[in-house]
């Protein structure tokens, strides 16, 4: 995975990045159309294919509305890094085979804009824009199980 | 070394002797529970997944509280799709409108959980049955359509914070004050992955209204769920409502908790959350004066029947101030109607109120309340994210029953007297 930054603070809740009004309609690509609109209007248009999106500590908190992680997946983003993730924002990424990292070192370091490559199988991710590397906490086992079969369903049919 | 009170409840219904924190299981769901917003997502999954027939039709709960009456076209195809759905399967407790109540005082209500319960439910707010003394904790769609499919699902068990509660409320604080201020010291991530275990000799002073606004609110500390010890409350609370027999689970004494703190509740004073964490708590002496524009007394957090009577009797005999809106909102048919009885609603509505039928609406910026750009409410729900109630210029500041009614006499934030 490599892509440009979108880089936001710490306690992004998933109000912001899918308000409410705009869970009416479930099909992703609405949900991508409003995503982060409320502290970043201009996300929706110029995010591309493959970018990646790194927040500061607890991202994700708030509401369990799984059209938050579906949302950053749909407009494109192709992993989010963070120095923490709020534990349902955190599930529900793994359960829908959504790669996130955690990282504070990274999250920190990482500026918007720059070109971030992602090794999610390692857990190394490099800024290439400044050359810095860093090693993101590495999933338990059983996890990588789940996120290896494309989400928590796929995982207990196989089962 | 032994084992948290929620640590108990997983190890058993894991199948396990002992867990310890940061122990993956699997662990069987007495109860799985999805809204109007999240349970449409979960059928979608369930479906593209290729599962025809959910586990148990018995102990899945679809309550229909968030957009309804319904909002809008598209709300109201929502709602048909959940509704198809539990028909198809067999669902036996769907909850519709002119039944349904806010999920978290309805589930409790209805007896649908219980102490020693382990549940899920694809709303944050599931956090709330920890005041019965239950495992419970807020997932997401996904998390659901594995519990409808299997009646299973994994977790990573929790460490836990101990919080200690001594004292006694001095007049006009109640639960919503505790959490507040309980935030306001460990911050929106301060239980992050973690249980908050609520215990000491002040637990028998709370309510179990208090106690389900404290559960209810462990999310936003970061919390994986919120328990309290069973006692003689909570057995009245479940008597007669509870079909089946509860499993009463305690701490090990020597059960290890990552950090203890300390709640005094005869120090605590009426307390607010400002814009825009409810980790930005204040005393409301401190910040009385700010004007307002709407009030909101309601939501899973604080529309029970403790709350509306709080409410009633500040609001009786005075008048909602010129230029504020002041909203009520009895979280479930029985509480509306215990109002009705007692001549509530007939106090708000002298007062210059308006009184909604159950909805989650205003909390999120649904409907029944929404905000323009400028306008700041008192709210007695549970976030005040930016633009949580509507424009991203509007402010909502957290508060009791209380605090709200109080304020919406003075058109400004108010310490009721």
């Amino acid at each position: 995975m490599r892509g440009k930054v979108w880089k936001y603070g710490n306690n992004i809740d998933t109000d912001v990045i899918i308000p409410a009004r705009y869970l009416n309609d479930p099909d992703p690509k609405a949900l991508a159309s409003h995503c982060m609109c409320d502290i970043d209007e201009g996300f929706a248009g110029a995010v591309e294919a493959g970018d990646i999106m790194v927040g500061g500590w607890n991202f994700g908190c708030g509401s369990s509305r799984e059209h938050a992680p579906v949302a950053i997946q749909a407009s494109g983003v192709s992993c989010v890094i963070a120095a923490s993730f709020a534990r349902i924002f955190y599930r529900n990424a793994i359960n829908i085979g959504f790669p996130i990292l955690e990282c504070p070192e990274a999250a920190e370091a990482i500026k918007a804009g720059d070109i971030v490559s992602v090794d999610t199988n390692t857990g190394v991710i490099t800024d290439e824009t400044t050359g810095e590397s860093f090693q993101a906490k590495p999933f338990p086992e059983f996890i990588q199980n789940i996120i290896a079969k494309g989400g928590l369903l796929s995982y207990l049919k196989e089962k | 070394m032994g084992m948290t009170m929620t640590q108990k409840i997983l190890a058993a219904h894991a199948g396990l002797p002992e867990v310890k924190a940061g122990d993956l299981i699997e662990a069987k769901l007495d109860v799985v529970l999805g809204n109007d917003v999240t349970t449409p997502v979960a059928i979608e999954v369930f479906e593209k997944a290729g599962f025809n027939k959910v586990y148990d039709k018995e102990s899945i709960v679809i309550a229909l509280d968030h957009y309804t009456p319904c909002k809008d076209i598209k709300s109201a195809e929502l709602c048909v799709t959940a509704r198809e759905f539990a028909k198809k399967q067999g669902i036996k407790h769907l909850y519709d409108v002119g039944e349904v109540g806010i999920e978290h005082a309805l589930l409790p209500e209805k007896g649908l959980v219980g102490p020693g319960d382990c549940i899920i439910g694809a709303d944050s707010h599931t956090c709330t049955y920890g005041a019965l003394g239950a495992f419970s904790t807020g997932v997401g769609s996904t998390d659901m359509a594995a519990g409808m499919a299997s009646g299973l699902n994994w977790f990573k068990v929790p460490p836990a914070i101990k919080v200690n509660l001594t004292g006694k409320f001095r007049p006009n604080v109640s639960g919503k004050d505790v959490i507040l201020h309980l935030i306001g010291m460990i911050g929106v991530d301060g239980a992050l992955y973690k249980s908050l275990e609520f215990t000491g000799e002040g637990v028998a002073e709370l309510s179990m209204d208090d106690r389900f606004t404290i559960a209810n609110m462990a999310i936003e500390a970061g919390g994986k769920n919120g328990i309290f010890p069973v006692d003689e409350k909570t057995l009245e609370y479940i008597k007669g409502r509870l079909n089946r027999e509860p499993k009463i689970y305690e701490a090990d004494p020597d059960a290890e908790y990552e950090s203890v703190v300390e709640i005094n509740l005869s120090e605590l004073k009426p307390t607010v959350a400002m814009p825009h964490l409810p980790s930005n708590t204040k005393t409301a002496d401190e910040v009385a004066g700010l004007p307002i524009q709407q009030v909101v007394i309601g939501s899973c957090t604080n529309g029970r029947m403790q709350d509306m009577r709080i409410a009633a009797d500040i609001l009786r005999g005075n008048k909602v101030a010129d230029g504020v809106r002041c909203i009520v909102i009895p979280a479930t048919q029985q509480i509306y109607l215990d109002c009705l009885e007692e001549g509530i609603i007939k106090d708000f509505i002298e007062s210059g109120c308006a009184v909604s039928a159950p909805t989650c609406g205003p909390c999120l910026g649904g409907h029944m309340g929404v905000m323009a750009d400028g306008e700041r409410a008192v709210s007695t729900t549970n976030r005040n994210f930016i633009g949580r109630m509507g424009h991203t210029g509007s402010e909502v500041i957290l508060a009791s029953p209380a605090v709200a009614a109080a304020s919406a006499i003075a058109g400004c934030i108010a310490v009721p007297k």
